[in-house]
């Protein structure tokens, strides 16, 4: 890995989250792969660790200095943890999708209310936007929220929630006023134990299988106004600006993810003999495992590069933060299917991590955006810059 | 609930070569490291501390670069770190490390509970943390792998034995040597790492203890290493192979061949 320079402090965080990625979620990767069950002594470990301070202010028990927004810190952590099982850091990470938008729109009071135990790690929060047939299109979401005296009232199902079930605190974006179509869309804060609230079937998946997945199901579930965030109307809002700010996670993710599959296919060429010496010393293995080293380290100077970028306080970078995101998924779908061919019918196996490194990498490209999507944002980013210029 | 923790800095045995020619530790070049038994010691003071309230610190004698094994401790929850450093103190066998230790919990007081891992790696006599205790006439209990119940004035603990435990009560202050089955240590936090970063360890030399000079160091240890070597190894095992009951029958043979049935 390059030097990027990192404070002492930064470094500090790369050193925990890597020093909990190799002691505490190696040991139990495997199981959970197997079992699909949520690692919960993982997040007590990273809680306890004080992992979940590092993109929460200050002032709410996190690590983040006024003025700033720890983006950086996230990406560190979530890189680290990838390279191990992004599985399990999936359910770190998601956390923090899920308390970005009361960092960025919450009240003094919900703040109060909530980070601090968001920041302890003592809860975990999740995020929830998508639904059966809003996914892409996020403005075909049908959840209302309908305003009964101090109360609203929920009804709908969310789908594919990551932390769901698990979480404490829930990000819900729900319409209030069907009638002005995305711009009639509100942000909630929803606990889990509100009457009204469950959740649905926790859904089989190709990859990332120890994160929770699961339906919310909302049935009359009445939500203090209080826990509305912003205002009425801010709903997409509180999404979009809260996704510009985690893409660079999910970039993170896949820097891990790549990261890993590097080392693991290195290793392996280096140790595997055939034709009489390790296929290492094979040209045609070496120029794969150098494109797979190339386009590791280029998606994650461009990960830090938005990161640091954003945590400096760069007013617009939806563009760039949809880049990294699509940039660097596409690096780990491309680096953990070259890292699989290395191993050849070895990396077929179950029995080797590397094939899970590529189920992993998919979602990547899938979700908080589907690539797609992401070079949407790009080039319609473009069109409104070049049109600016005239 | 105030707890002090015995830290010892010790070289990373997985290193260490021994010298052939003079049997002696090679210890150029290694890498120093805290006695892994004692991570259990912090990790269980921590706890308490967490769970009951109190102070945890951390003790340990040694030349100064056993700071960096105290600073440890910081990154880990500890929240005072004390290092007994001194050249009278140095060549100190067991008796004399013991007292001098004692000595520096002394001047810590009042505490209710001292910890220690139940060796260091390095001597691997085990001798210390009970030493202390009898330095300040104290019950002690070693090779503890749970402490079952904690009350103002007394413990009640799991000892380990050769076939089980054994469930112990003993009062407080006391001191504790502890086995690795009592916990998982940690990962040192963040917040315990940038505390760790500008810590400053207290030094204590002989002149900030009430000692007797004469106890202290090479002075006050009758115990002399005459030589250091690698036992020869008596007797061989044996595996049996085949399948089970093919195992029992073998060994059955083998028994009664030997009279012992």
């Amino acid at each position: 890995m390059m030097n990027y320079f990192l404070t002492d402090e930064q470094q500090m965080i790369r050193d925990v989250a890597r020093e909990i990625a190799e002691k505490v979620i190696a040991p139990v990767s495997a199981e959970h792969e197997e079992t699909e069950e949520f690692a919960w002594e993982v997040m007590e470990a990273c809680a306890q660790a004080d992992l979940f301070r590092v993109s929460i202010p200050e002032a709410y028990g996190g690590m983040v200095p006024p003025g700033q927004v720890g983006i950086f810190n996230q990406c560190l952590v979530v890189e680290e943890l990838s390279r191990v099982d992004a599985a399990i850091a999936v359910s770190y990470a998601a956390s923090a999708l899920g308390f970005f938008p009361i960092v960025l729109f919450g009240s003094e009071e919900q703040k109060r209310k909530y980070l601090p135990a968001l920041a302890d790690g003592k809860v975990l929060a999740a995020f929830a936007l998508t639904e059966a047939n809003a996914g892409s299109d996020a403005g075909g979401i049908r959840t209302r929220a309908v305003r009964d005296g101090n109360h609203y009232v929920l009804n709908g199902t969310k789908q594919w929630i990551t932390n769901g079930g698990e979480a404490e605190v829930y990000t819900v974006i729900a319409l209030t006023d069907p009638a002005r179509g995305s711009r009639g869309a509100s942000a909630f804060i929803v606990e889990k134990g509100t009457p009204g609230f469950s959740f649905g079937k926790k859904e089989k998946k190709m990859g990332i299988r120890a994160s929770a997945t699961r339906e919310l199901i909302f049935d009359n579930c009445r939500v203090p106004v209080g826990n509305l965030l912003g205002r009425e109307g801010l709903g997409f809002v509180v999404a979009m600006k809260t996704l510009d700010r985690t893409r660079p996670g999910i970039g993170a993710q896949a820097v891990g993810i790549a990261q890993g599959a590097l080392d693991d296919a290195v290793n392996y060429a280096r140790k595997r003999v055939q034709f009489g010496k390790p296929i290492i010393t094979q040209q045609a293995v070496q120029h794969i495992l150098a494109d797979m080293a190339i386009q590791t380290e280029a998606a994650r100077a461009f990960v830090y590069a938005v990161a640091r970028s954003i945590d400096a306080g760069v007013e617009d970078f939806s563009k760039e933060s949809a880049m990294v995101k699509t940039f660097a998924s596409d690096v780990a779908m491309r680096v953990t299917t070259d890292a699989v061919q290395i191993f050849g019918g070895y990396g077929y196996m179950r029995e080797y991590p590397v094939e899970k490194r590529m189920r992993d990498a998919k979602i990547t490209q899938i979700y908080e955006g589907t690539n797609q999507i992401q070079r949407n944002i790009i080039g319609l980013a473009l069109a409104k810059e070049y049109a600016a210029k005239k | 609930m105030n707890v002090i923790v015995c830290v010892k800095q010790v070289p990373d045995t997985t290193e260490v070569k021994i010298n052939p020619e003079t049997n002696t530790l090679m210890r150029e070049g290694v890498q120093s490291i805290v006695n892994p038994f004692d991570l259990y010691a912090i990790e269980e003071g921590v706890r308490l501390k967490e769970k009951h309230g109190g102070t945890v610190k951390a003790l340990s004698m040694g030349p100064p670069q056993a700071k960096e094994a105290l600073v440890e401790a910081v990154s880990l929850g500890v929240d005072d770190a004390f290092l007994l450093s001194d050249r009278a103190f140095a060549g100190a066998d067991t008796l004399a490390t013991s007292y001098t230790l004692a000595q520096g919990i002394r001047r810590l007081a009042p505490f209710d509970l001292i910890l220690c891992g139940r060796q260091a790696i390095d001597g691997d006599t085990g001798q210390v943390g009970p030493g202390i205790a009898e330095q300040l006439g104290l019950a002690h209990v070693s090779l503890v792998r749970k402490i079952r119940e904690v009350h103002p004035d007394r413990l009640v603990v799991e000892r380990m034995t050769d076939d089980g435990f054994e469930v112990l009560e003993c009062r407080l202050p006391a001191v504790l040597t502890v086995v690795k089955e009592i916990n998982e240590p940690r990962v040192p936090s963040i917040r315990g790492k940038l505390r760790a970063k500008s810590y400053q360890v207290t030094v204590w030399t002989a002149a900030d203890l009430v000692a007797e000079s004469e106890r202290l160091g090479l002075k006050g240890s009758p115990t002399q290493v005459v030589r250091i070597f690698t036992p020869k190894r008596r007797g061989r095992g044996e595996l049996l192979e085949g399948k089970p009951e093919e195992q029992a029958a073998a060994l059955f043979d083998r028994l009664r061949e030997a009279g012992v049935v």
